[in-house]
């Protein structure tokens, strides 16, 4: 199980959060963008061998959304790999 | 010799006595080829490998040294993988093919998995390919000649919600359609064919309401699966590589693919087929190639062996879980998925908690029971839920991946892929699961048909 860090709460068990996703790309313009670069959005998620940055809800808790970086290998939540902000 | 004791001029004995011997030597002759080609396997042969202490038996298939081109290079020897190369060689005439399998033949989620075969899906896409698979695997120890314990035993739903039991009347119109079987049944005789479903009661959080019975779906042994289309791959010609990782897609100049990389050097082939469950977008992001798959990881646990218990399938979609007995009398158990993508090969004690906790609400005697081993199978997930078998955007590269519950699918799967392979079009029975369906957002949802999510 993991311990997720909420920014209100504390250190938590995993099982008062429910899982949000994989964080994907900045949503493009649909105004400007083209369909094949908008369904690459709308389907394509990272999928690395290493962190993946995915966000939580606090649901059985504050409430509150966060993310956080985990290493999809270990299950540990790691540190913003440094090409990232 | 036989000369001393034939008189000169009893002729006719000699010329039968003669006749009798050429045909004699040229049948074991005859036999020695088969046995070059391959073995059969028989009661007639395993009497004969037992006179001789069950020394002789031959080698399932070659380890061949490893060639620096072939026509068709098959990424992963696993169920897709090994069925591909079978079927491409079998049917299609393309024997110069090698699969590559970074571990051991037969190791990746082919020996990973629940053994279940069934053909419940929801769509009309979906079921006539699983209708297909189902029907292949029941042929598939005559196919192979290597029995794959094939045990067509049926599954039960055990229904506790009102909402699932109209989710899968829907299905049945729609498996009615195409020939699979599905059936409901009452609580009473849901109980009758389970004994050991004690829970559930009227009592209980969730009592049960009925259920349904599909007749077609089976187990069988995952390792017959590997090592019989392996074997048959093997005697029509194509090589497998174990040992032998491939590290990167090779790219030409016109971007189409030339071959891979790999741990003992480069290995040119036109056309690339990725079966590598799980791992698939590692290996094609080496090509710039970005795929719609996340790749997850599913629980499942197994007992140690008990007495005869429960000779069906039992599927419990609202407390998600399901199980049948092996026939070593272990209790094979499946639950849900992690939550959030995972590439680790053991389950979180957390889920693996919680499906244990739904199994004892249903079947509280399980709770003397001790569990012997855990793994989990990563393998990846569409944004739909269902397959994706195609060609993509870098010429000569083929996957087929999104398989969540691909077993039951290694038949028809390698047949439609070496379909795809050979003629450059995909199959008829799969020609709905390509790329272009996210590019016309046209989804085929089975995510409910399949273990919850």
């Amino acid at each position: 199980m993991l311990r997720i860090t909420c920014p209100y709460c504390g250190s938590r068990n995993e099982s008062e959060f429910l899982f949000g996703g994989p964080v994907g790309t900045e949503r493009p313009d649909p105004n400007t963008t083209s369909d094949a670069d908008w369904i690459e959005y709308l389907t394509v998620k990272p999928n690395p061998l290493g962190p993946v940055q995915e966000r939580w809800w606090h649901a059985r808790g504050c409430g509150e959304w966060l993310t956080i970086w985990r290493d999809t290998r270990t299950h540990d939540i790691v540190e913003a790999p440094n090409d990232t902000e | 010799m036989f000369a001393d004791t034939v008189c000169v001029g009893n002729v006719r004995d000699l010329i039968l006595f003669t006749a009798v011997q050429l045909i004699y030597l040229d049948l074991s002759s005859c036999l020695m080829k088969l046995d070059l080609v391959m073995q059969k396997y028989s009661l007639f042969s395993l009497a004969k490998n037992a006179l001789s202490g069950h020394r002789n038996w031959q080698q399932a298939w070659r380890s061949p040294p490893l060639r620096d081109q072939y026509d068709v290079i098959v990424i992963g020897a696993g169920g897709h993988g090994l069925a591909t190369a079978y079927y491409l060689a079998k049917e299609f005439g393309t024997a110069n093919v090698a699969v590559l399998e970074r571990g051991w033949l037969g190791g990746g989620n082919i020996a990973r998995n629940t053994i279940t075969i069934r053909s419940n899906y929801m769509r009309d896409e979906s079921i006539p390919f699983y209708v297909k698979s189902v029907a292949m695997y029941e042929g598939l120890t005559k196919e192979l000649n290597f029995n794959m314990m094939h045990s067509k035993r049926t599954m039960v739903d055990v229904v506790q919600t009102y909402p699932k039991m109209r989710e899968l009347r829907r299905r049945q119109l729609t498996m009615d359609i195409y020939g699979s079987t599905y059936e409901q049944i009452s609580t009473d005789e849901v109980r009758r064919r389970i004994p050991a479903l004690t829970g559930g009661g009227p009592d209980a959080r969730l009592p049960i309401i009925g259920g349904m019975v599909h007749t077609d779906a089976g187990v069988n042994r995952h390792d017959a699966v590997a090592w019989g289309y392996a074997r048959g791959a093997d005697e029509l010609g194509v090589e497998i590589h174990q040992q032998t990782a491939v590290q990167s897609l090779i790219r030409g100049s016109d971007g189409a693919i030339t071959g891979v990389e790999t741990n003992r050097g480069t290995v040119r082939a036109k056309k690339v087929v990725v079966a590598v469950s799980g791992h698939t977008t590692t290996i094609t992001e080496t090509a710039g190639l970005k795929l719609p798959l996340r790749t997850m990881n599913l629980t499942a646990f197994v007992s140690e062996p008990v007495k005869p218990l429960v000779d069906v399938i039992v599927n419990c979609p609202d407390s998600g879980f399901y199980f049948s007995q092996s026939d070593k009398g272990e209790m094979v158990i499946g639950g849900a998925p992690d939550m959030g993508q995972s590439f680790r090969r053991d389950i979180k004690q957390n889920v693996f908690e919680d499906t244990v906790t739904s199994m004892l609400s249903l079947f509280p005697a399980f709770k003397k029971l001790k569990l012997m081993r855990q793994w989990g199978g990563h393998l990846d997930i569409a944004h739909d839920a269902s397959p994706i078998m195609s060609k993509t955007e870098v010429g000569g590269l083929f996957v087929t991946a999104g398989w969540w519950g691909g077993y039951k699918a290694i038949p028809a799967g390698g047949l439609a892929l070496a379909h795809l392979v050979a003629k450059g079009t995909p199959h008829p029975l799969m020609s709905s699961f390509t790329l272009d369906r996210f590019k016309h957002l046209d989804f085929i949802m089975e995510a409910g048909t399949t273990t919850a999510r």
